[in-house]
Formats: structure tokens, C-alpha cells, sequence
């Protein structure tokens, strides 16, 4: 199969899949309950969740590991777990995906703070390295490390995935807006921070998840091409700011509203375009038609 | 005089803990909170009024400024423990009740979410501020929460999550809560939350940054002069 770097390089628009977690949720995972734990103890109803991503003609399939760190899993008792949770995460992702799909091992925030001396930088590499290099064993093409505030964190991650495995390696951030034009995760880093220094790591693609929604994804990702002309970009942004309703969280915006932003998206220059949190199948559907639409534009010069 | 309760302040707000630390650079070498909170008790200036016009000072403007996006949690962070380590001095007069803390203040992430960088800075300031606080830490169950408030009598509670699949847990240790405690005062917090989600649950502040959450904290504290 093809790179991911390749497809976008030479022109072609991916879609990448939307929320695990609020699937998994109602899928009937329950607070307090260990997300990555269901691959071993329920891996139908995650394989269940991958499936619909591909059906929803989602390019690339995450897998249930965001919070599969050695840290994060400490707290449930699974830390002696880690390589088998992330292995069979991205297994089942593997079987879903089949071979025309990428399987994108998701690794996310380890939950400790370097500035606090919570964690040491050598260990925080070396937890990223272990799931990342069971992520790949698992069958992963990919690895996303997402949701990212700290810089050094992400750095670390980036490395350790791009040192120790043959994966192609993704990172986004999540900003929110800071002023005119102005965009900081919650530890102060600028799209042209990120760029600076992940670039200069050698992460494949950069980009943007989760924040307050589509509509604000469109000034990131400007930032971001701004420092840097080429870089291929990947946005998930949130269905909207959740609000509660009924004694439910409710995602606002539709599959219609997500559908509507991915050509200021793509013109802002994204290359992959999915979803993050209160996203369905439903949403990457509907995201999917308009990037196909795009593609074909392409193909046949209608498009810029 | 009151020279010594400013450096004390400006230590905190630009998060200069103690001589040896290395932060801010330009204050290299320089005492921090922790020696000049020392100097002034040894001058007799009482613990109430290092709190209230160095640290809480300090703390005011790091709040203020991070509200305004002007600082992040790093900068916030060095604050918070400049703070904490200048607090320990204070400490002894507190426990024999020399001095007096506004109240207690009960704090934690809600059950199924792991994440408490929001929920320390928030407990960090509130402590700042005169505050006993008790950080019940992440994930915390309903009846954590509620044992607690039993133990303190007369205590606020402040909740955080950051995940959007755990804003209805926070609802239903808000209910819980309030049906035990009809009189509580619950502030929330996080990401996800926002004043609208914090009346529909039934909680009574919704703190967008720590510092509205001290200002609210402020107006309901009562028989605390100064």
C-alpha cells in the first residue's frame, strides 16, 4: 500500500474516522471503565465501532488506545498490560481496515507534567516507545499522537514513534482561540511552535483535534500553512461545544454543519479531514462526499 | 514596609520560588517567595497580612493575566508552586489558629476522567487565596465526594472534568450532592463545561479560569474580614 504522505502529496484529499470514545459510550462502556480494556474484554463491540468508520468511507481507522500509555493505564491497574491492550487495538483496526485502508495507532497525552517533574523526560519517551512499537506490531500503518498541549510531550512521542518503529507519524495539537488570529494550547504553544519543532523531528503530517468545533479549525490550520508551505495537515474537530440536555451530553453540530466547513478546511490547505469527540459514522459520511467531491474537482481541474 | 509583602507578590506572579531556583531567568540569584515570606514574619508583619497582600496579591494578578491569555499553565504552574513552598511558613500559625483560612474548599476530577492539571491549578489558587483545600485527586466517585463534605461541615466543592464522556458524571454527583446537601455550593469546571451545562445540572458556579473561581469563592465566604 501506498504511503499517506504519498497520496496527499500528490494531490489527494483523505478522511481520516471520528470519536471512539463517545462510540465506545454508547456502545456501553461505563465511567470508571478502562476504554483500552475492551479490546481484550469486548474486541467485537470495538471492532464493531472500525468497521463503521470504513463503511462510512473513513481512509483511516484509528484504534481503541488513546489512553493506552503505561501511565494512564497505571491508574486501572493495567500497566503490566500495555503492549497486549495496544497490540490488540490495533489488531482489531487491522482486521476492519482491511489492506486498502491505513490503520492509524492512537497514542495521546501521557496525563503527567515534565515542567512538575511528575514524570522524567527519559520516562516519558520510553512509555511512548512501548505502545508505539505495539501498535505497529499490531498492524498499524501509522501513528497519531493527538491531543497534544505540551510541546516537549509531543516532541518526546514524536521521537520515540519515528526512532523505534517504521510507522509514518502524525501529531496534532489542540488549540483554542487566543485572540485575533491567535490560537495557544493550554500550555501556551502556537501552531508555528508546533511547526517549528515537530518539523524539525521529522513528523510526517501535523494538524489540529478535538477544540470548539469545525468552524474554528479553519484560522489553525491557516497558522499552521503559514509557517510551513508544505507539511500535509490532518484536522478531527469536535462536533461542537457539548451541551447537555435531558440528562444527556448532546454534540451539536450535524453531519450537515461538519460537511459544510471541510472546504474552507481544504482551502486553508488540510489534506485529511475526520472527526474527534461526539462525532458518528454519520458525520464521517457525510465529511466523506464533500472530500470526494473535492477529489474529483481535482482530477478534472475544476478545483483552484 | 510594605516593599517586602510586594516582593513577596511579584515572587509569585512571576513564579520565582527560592534563591536556587532558575526560573524566571532575569531573577536569577535573587530571593524568591520562600525567603522573602521567611524575612517578613521575622519582621512581625502577621501571616493574614502576608497572605492577603502578597499572596493573594501575586496570585490576583497570575489569574487576571492568565484569564487574559497573557500567561499558561507553565507560568501558572511556577506561581502556584512558588505559593505552595512560601504557604508552608505560614502553615504553623494556621494550625494553632493564630491566623485564620477563609474555609474549606473540597476539590477533584470526577469519577472516569484522569485528568487534573485544571483541577491542581484551580486548587492551587484557591489555596493561594486562603483556602484549606482538600484535593480528593482524579477519578473521584460520588460518595468520595460526599463522605468528605460530611467530615467539613460548611465546605464548598469544586468539581472538574475535562472529557466530554464524563460531563454526565458530574451531573450525577451534582444531584447527589445537592439531595444530601441542599445548602452546598458547587463550582465546576474543565473543557467541556460551560455556565449553561453548570444551571441544567443544578451546580452553582461555573468557573471558566481559576480566577472567577476565587472571586465567586470570595463573595460567599463570610466572617473572613480583610
Amino acid at each position: 500500500m501506498k504511503r499517506i504522505t504519498d497520496l496527499v502529496t500528490a494531490g489527494h484529499l483523505l478522511v481520516a474516522d471520528g470519536a471512539w470514545g463517545t462510540m465506545l459510550q454508547a456502545a456501553g462502556l461505563k465511567g470508571g471503565e478502562c476504554p483500552e480494556l475492551w479490546n481484550a474484554t469486548h474486541p467485537d463491540e470495538v471492532l464493531a465501532i472500525a468497521k463503521s468508520y470504513v463503511d462510512a468511507g473513513a481512509n483511516l481507522i484509528e484504534t481503541n488506545s488513546f489512553g493506552g500509555n503505561r501511565f494512564k493505564l497505571a491508574h486501572y491497574g493495567l500497566a503490566d498490560r500495555t503492549v497486549e491492550l495496544n497490540r490488540a487495538a490495533a489488531q482489531i483496526s487491522r482486521n476492519a481496515a482491511g489492506d486498502d485502508h491505513f490503520v492509524m495507532g492512537s497514542i495521546g497525552p501521557s496525563g503527567k507534567l515534565l515542567l512538575m517533574e511528575e514524570v522524567t523526560p527519559e520516562g516519558l519517551y520510553e512509555a511512548f516507545a512501548e505502545q508505539a512499537v505495539a501498535l505497529e506490531a499490531g498492524g498499524a500503518d501509522a501513528l497519531v499522537i493527538e491531543t497534544m498541549s505540551d510541546l516537549e510531550e509531543a516532541l518526546l512521542a514524536v521521537k520515540a514513534a519515528k526512532e523505534n518503529t517504521r510507522c509514518e507519524v502524525l501529531c496534532t495539537m489542540t488549540f483554542e482561540k487566543t485572540g485575533e488570529d491567535s490560537y495557544h494550547t493550554i500550555m501556551g504553544i502556537s501552531p508555528a511552535d508546533m511547526v517549528a519543532a515537530l518539523g524539525q523531528a521529522g513528523v510526517d503530517v501535523l494538524g489540529t483535534n478535538c477544540g470548539n468545533g469545525i468552524q474554528e479549525m479553519a484560522g489553525i490550520v491557516r497558522e499552521i500553512r503559514k509557517a510551513d508551505p508544505l507539511v500535509p495537515i490532518l484536522v478531527q474537530a469536535n462536533a461542537g461545544i457539548p451541551v447537555y440536555q435531558k440528562g444527556k451530553t448532546v454534540f451539536p453540530d450535524t453531519p450537515e454543519t461538519m460537511a459544510s466547513a471541510v472546504e474552507a478546511l481544504v482551502l486553508a490547505g488540510a489534506h485529511i479531514v475526520g472527526g474527534c469527540c461526539g462525532t458518528n459514522p454519520g458525520h464521517i459520511r457525510r465529511i466523506a462526499r464533500v472530500v470526494e467531491s473535492i477529489n474529483e474537482r481535482k482530477k478534472a481541474g475544476e478545483w483552484n | 514596609m510594605e516593599h517586602l509583602l510586594e516582593q513577596i507578590a511579584h515572587c509569585i506572579e512571576f513564579g520565582k520560588v527560592n534563591q536556587a531556583s532558575p526560573y524566571p531567568p532575569e531573577m536569577k540569584g535573587q530571593p524568591g517567595a520562600d525567603e522573602w515570606t521567611l524575612t517578613a514574619l521575622q519582621q512581625g508583619f502577621s501571616p493574614e497580612d502576608i497572605l492577603q497582600h502578597g499572596f493573594i496579591r501575586g496570585m490576583d494578578r497570575v489569574g487576571e493575566k492568565f484569564a487574559a491569555h497573557q500567561i499558561f499553565v507553565p507560568q501558572m504552574l511556577l506561581s502556584a508552586k512558588a505559593m505552595t513552598t512560601a504557604m508552608r511558613h505560614l502553615q504553623p500559625f494556621f494550625q494553632s489558629g493564630e491566623a485564620k483560612k477563609r474555609g474549606t474548599f473540597v476539590i477533584g476530577t470526577v469519577a472516569g476522567d484522569l485528568h487534573e492539571i485544571g483541577k491542581n491549578l484551580a486548587g492551587m489558587m484557591i489555596a493561594g487565596n486562603g483556602w484549606d483545600v482538600i484535593d480528593l485527586g482524579k477519578d473521584v466517585k460520588t460518595e468520595r465526594f460526599a463522605e468528605t463534605v460530611r467530615q467539613h461541615p460548611g465546605c464548598a466543592v469544586g468539581l472538574s472534568a475535562l472529557l466530554t464522556t464524563t460531563m454526565e458524571n458530574m451531573a450525577d454527583t451534582v444531584n447527589a450532592l445537592k439531595r444530601e446537601f441542599p445548602m452546598l455550593k458547587i463550582l465546576i469546571g474543565g473543557a467541556p463545561v460551560n455556565a449553561a451545562f453548570c444551571t441544567e445540572i443544578g451546580a452553582d458556579f461555573y468557573a471558566a479560569n481559576p480566577q472567577t473561581a476565587v472571586q465567586y469563592l470570595k463573595e460567599i465566604s463570610v466572617g473572613w474580614s480583610k
